[in-house]
């Protein structure tokens, strides 16, 4: 029987990151993905014989990079290892990794709380190694026991296999550390992270802490197959309720079970044994002779470092600065850094970043997210939309019929003003507006009457009059025109 | 001119002068291939080009005998094993290139101990390699087929690879000059590996003058294999005739004691002597260490070799054993086509890097090898290079060891701590024994090719026994 009703959860991460090099690991052939089968190879890549590998250093520096960006120590006498087991995916029999010296470790990343304020709680990370990713195995599905196809494009790309500590403690918290997490790497551009294509794969080890006190622990199991950060939360809230209600039938603890590794069945919302860790390879790792250890000098990190720019907390506070909450603050800056850029370039201009990070998280989202634009192709430029806010600052412009230039300006890709022409909007002068005031007077007796007695509401009717004869006009400065020539 | 006695400068000589026709130089040694190739069987495959265009470079219109292990797109590249037996290799070693670009004529693949592991070229899908001077007896290995084609003046040079000794031992057992580079003189691209660390490519003639030649043309930087040494080779004719004068030569007592057969101990001893009146200085060195180099040797090299012919599992180009099951399928096709020898190497190295034993042996055989390489540091400091045997024996019978794998092993005894250190070596004839040839093995500092090159040359200019031909 569970002994707490809250049983605590402990869930360690293992993301493998594809970095954003042109190039192979140890070869010269692209990363590009989608293309025809087994023609991004070569003698290195489907592991002729007499092929040898040949570091790319980009990808060693934008490990680095994502190193630095995660708080880990730099390893400066890094090494390469092989990891040796049978697949047909895996052309040399082996892959390339890093085992006991990797380029990164001992780093962390802090949590954020619901409001979106830093909690001073941090995911350690344990370590982060390079490694060259396996090809692709098509098995047939027909049932007609058909060959298996082997697409060898994807083998030697370099992937980043990022292992957190054990620290996360709810399907939640991971899902937010693995939001930060890719937020970090975007920002960096060290990865796309797209996770349709495979460049950003978790797996999630989780057991249960089922009684506290006693540190009674449920076996651990590793869970893979995980494609969507919803899938991750889904699959660790189902694996806390398989362990749990195992636990309650078996009693069956860490100590009686071996490591189990399930698969996420995204179909059937449920995981399934893969295999017990018993019979796992013993992959007899040890270092590759073809490569060399790899000495990083500090001028190197030092560059590397100063490559890496403002990451999503220095936006955070630089945006609390502004006067946004932090929660304003987080939205724009989970956008990422192309958003937060056209944020900047406006508001330098407009200067309310209240009003316009309103607009861009409201008006200029809905609109690429609806269309599937890239702000790099959005046609509103910052200058412009800058423009626009400020006839909405110094009143040229109302809410609503801002919002109708916008949607102008995006429709025939104008300027502000061609967008208003185009709506039949012009500005009105402080004279006409004078001169229609008195009009609505002379000709609304019982309605001035009613204003004079005191019912201010009353004004809303010429107000309404007064936007019916020119549609320009902007309603507050017919008010005060009108309070004025009755003299209240 | 007797194209049987001339020495490669001589033959590239007279092609460049005119003085032989390319196509007479070529025809010559084809026909001596064609008429001793089917009792030697030191060619897995030739094919000596009839009018080819012509060459020009150090080595324009010299026919060249390639190790099988050696990728070449002319030519099929088996490693001598049923597994690559119809591997075509889509691109060409580096030296393979170099050779090109030398004006060399790469005419066939030699036969070879299977992925390079032996002693005898008896571990050769393709058949035994028979020695020119005793047909009953073994070229040595596992670069046999480029030692038997040379002394049977097949071509004039060839190119093997010496992982513990497998371009010195057959050397010697051939009566022929062979030379181990310095690990990273050479390019490993495209070699197939069979121990990473202790692989080098080298050059395999019939003098020391011969095999600097070719050295010239083979060694140097490429970006290409990583481990790959950044340095800038000198001309190794150059220092060929230097004086001898003054020249330290370390002698190690232990390599002429009673475990080495008299005939040998013998021979290497009268030739120190032979390089005493030459000018050099002989001095005691010692190299405590080298009573474990087989050991750590047989750790060390097997461990690789275990990873590097994991690729060989039927899925790509390998022979495949057909099976429904994957398990089934790798299983059979590495039953079936790797030979004894290499399943043996296989085993130990898995066994060797399994968890729980990997301490106990990779890690103590690369501490051993650390060791190893210290002695000499140490014995370098006071010599300039080390004279000692190549091997215990003269070649033996056909046979007479494949039942004893550790017999065998302990043929490369006096060669695998070179490897070990990744420093350069050579073997040269110095004697005969019953009409056998013995060979001496000269070790020097990394990178001292040009002294191993000198002494050598000089000791073949006060010598005649590397000009001996086997009467076949």
């Amino acid at each position: 029987m569970t002994k707490n009703a809250d049983p605590v959860v402990i869930i360690g991460l293992e993301i493998h990151v594809q970095l954003q090099t042109q190039s192979k690991l140890f070869c010269g052939c692209s990363t590009k993905f989608g293309s025809q089968p087994n023609t991004q190879t070569c003698h290195v890549c489907t592991g002729q014989p007499g092929a040898l590998p040949v570091l790319n250093r980009r990808a060693l520096q934008l490990a680095i990079k994502t190193g630095l960006a995660l708080n880990c120590q730099i390893e400066r006498n890094t090494k390469w290892d092989r990891k040796n087991y049978f697949y047909p995916d895996l052309p040399k029999g082996y892959q390339i990794s890093q085992f006991d010296r990797p380029i990164c470790y001992d780093g962390k990343i802090e949590l954020l709380d619901a409001d979106r304020t830093p909690t001073g709680k941090f995911v350690r990370i344990e370590r982060a190694h390079l490694e060259e990713d396996a090809g692709k195995s098509n098995h047939d599905e027909s049932g007609q026991g058909r060959d298996s196809k082997i697409d060898l494009n994807r083998a030697g790309t370099p992937l980043l296999e990022i292992v957190t500590k054990p620290d996360l403690r709810s399907a939640v918290e991971a899902r937010d550390f693995l939001n930060e997490l890719k937020l970090i790497l975007t920002f960096i551009e060290v990865s796309d992270c797209n996770m349709q294509q495979g460049n950003l794969r978790v797996d999630a080890n989780v057991n249960v802490l089922v009684d506290v006190e006693k540190e009674i622990a449920t076996p651990i199991v590793e869970v893979k197959n995980l494609n969507s950060f919803r899938a991750v939360e889904r699959a660790i809230e189902y694996e806390v309720q398989r362990q749990v209600k195992l636990y309650d039938e078996t009693g069956d603890t860490i100590n009686d079970a071996p490591k189990q590794t399930r698969g996420w069945d995204d179909t059937k919302q449920k995981t399934t044994l893969q295999r017990e860790k018993e019979d796992s390879a013993d992959y007899r790792y040890f270092p590759d002779p073809d490569l060399v250890a790899i000495t990083t000098a500090d001028s190197t990190i030092e560059r590397l470092q100063s490559e890496i720019g403002a990451l999503p907390n220095d936006f955070r506070e630089k945006l609390a600065g502004y006067g946004l909450s932090n929660y304003d603050a987080d939205v724009l800056v989970r956008q990422g850094k192309p958003i937060l850029t056209y944020f900047e370039d406006v508001d330098k201009v407009v200067k309310n970043p209240k009003m316009v990070c309103n607009w861009i998280t409201q008006e200029v989202l809905r609109y690429l997210n609806e269309t599937e634009t890239e702000i790099a192709n959005f046609s509103v430029t910052p200058n412009r939309l800058a423009e626009l806010l400020g006839e909405l600052s110094n009143k040229k412009l109302d809410q609503s019929r801002a919002k109708d230039v916008l949607a102008e300006m995006i429709k025939s890709n104008s300027d502000v003003s061609t967008a208003k022409q185009q709506l039949g909007i012009a500005d009105v002068d402080q004279g006409e507006v004078r001169a229609l005031c008195q009009k609505l007077i002379d000709e609304n007796e019982p309605a001035v009457a009613d204003i004079r007695s005191g019912n201010l509401k009353a004004i809303g009717s010429l107000i309404g009059q007064a936007r019916n004869i020119n549609p320009n006009v902007n309603p507050g400065d017919v008010r005060t025109t009108l309070l004025e020539l009755l003299g209240i | 001119m007797n194209l049987n006695e001339s020495s490669v400068r001589q033959l590239a000589t007279a092609i460049r002068q005119g003085d032989l026709a390319f196509q007479d130089c070529i025809d010559h040694f084809a026909s001596v291939t064609k008429q001793l190739n089917p009792d030697i069987n030191a060619f897995r495959e030739f094919k000596f080009p009839t009018s080819p265009p012509a060459q020009s470079g150090p080595l324009a219109g010299i026919p060249i005998g390639i190790k099988d292990g050696i990728c070449t797109e002319n030519f099929k590249t088996a490693a001598s094993s049923s597994m690559l037996a119809e591997y075509q290799a889509p691109y060409n070693a580096s030296v393979i290139e170099s050779l090109n670009a030398a004006g060399a004529l790469c005419v066939g693949k030699t036969n070879m101990d299977e992925f390079a592991m032996g002693s005898s070229t008896e571990n050769s899908f393709f058949g035994n390699t028979r020695n020119p001077w005793d047909q009953n007896r073994v070229p040595g290995g596992s670069s046999g087929g480029s030692a038997a084609a040379v002394a049977a003046g097949m071509v004039p040079l060839a190119l093997g690879s010496d992982t513990g000794g497998s371009i010195r031992q057959p050397a010697a057992f051939c009566g022929i000059t062979g030379l181990k580079p310095t690990y990273g003189l050479v390019s490993r691209l495209g070699l197939i590996a069979f121990a990473s660390s202790l692989d080098q490519i080298g050059p395999m003639g019939r003098s020391a003058e011969d095999v600097a030649i070719m050295l010239n043309a083979i060694a140097g930087h490429d970006r290409d294999d990583s481990t790959s040494a950044s340095y800038t080779p000198p001309d190794y004719t150059q220092s060929l005739e230097q004086d001898l004068n003054g020249i330290r030569v370390g002698v190690c007592k232990n390599e002429l004691d009673d475990h080495v057969e008299p005939s040998v101990r013998n021979a290497v001893a009268q030739s120190i002597e032979v390089l005493k009146d030459l000018g050099a200085q002989i001095v005691d060195v010692e190299l405590p260490h080298e009573k474990y180099a087989v050991a750590a040797y047989y750790i060390v090299a097997p461990c690789e070799a275990s990873s590097n012919l994991s690729r060989y599992d039927g899925v790509r180009y390998t022979a495949r054993s057909d099976s429904n099951q994957l398990a089934d399928m790798y299983t059979k096709t590495r039953s079936q086509h790797f030979g004894p020898e290499v399943k043996r190497r296989i085993l130990l190295g898995t066994y060797a890097l399994s968890s729980g034993y990997y301490d106990q042996y990779y890690i103590k055989g690369s501490k051993v090898r650390r060791l190893i390489k210290q002695d000499f540091e140490k014995a370098f400091e006071t010599v300039d290079l080390i004279a000692g045997p190549t091997t215990p024996t003269t070649a033996f019978e056909m046979g007479a060891k494949t039942t004893d794998p550790i017999q065998m092993y302990l043929a490369d005894v006096f060669t695998v701590s070179a490897n070990l250190a990744g420093i350069p070596a050579i073997s040269i004839p110095c004697g005969f024994a019953d009409g056998l040839p013995i060979g001496m093995q000269l070790q020097s500092p990394a990178f001292h090719e040009s002294q191993l090159l000198n002494v050598a040359h000089r000791f073949q200019t006060a010598t005649d026994w590397h000009l001996r031909r086997p009467n076949i």
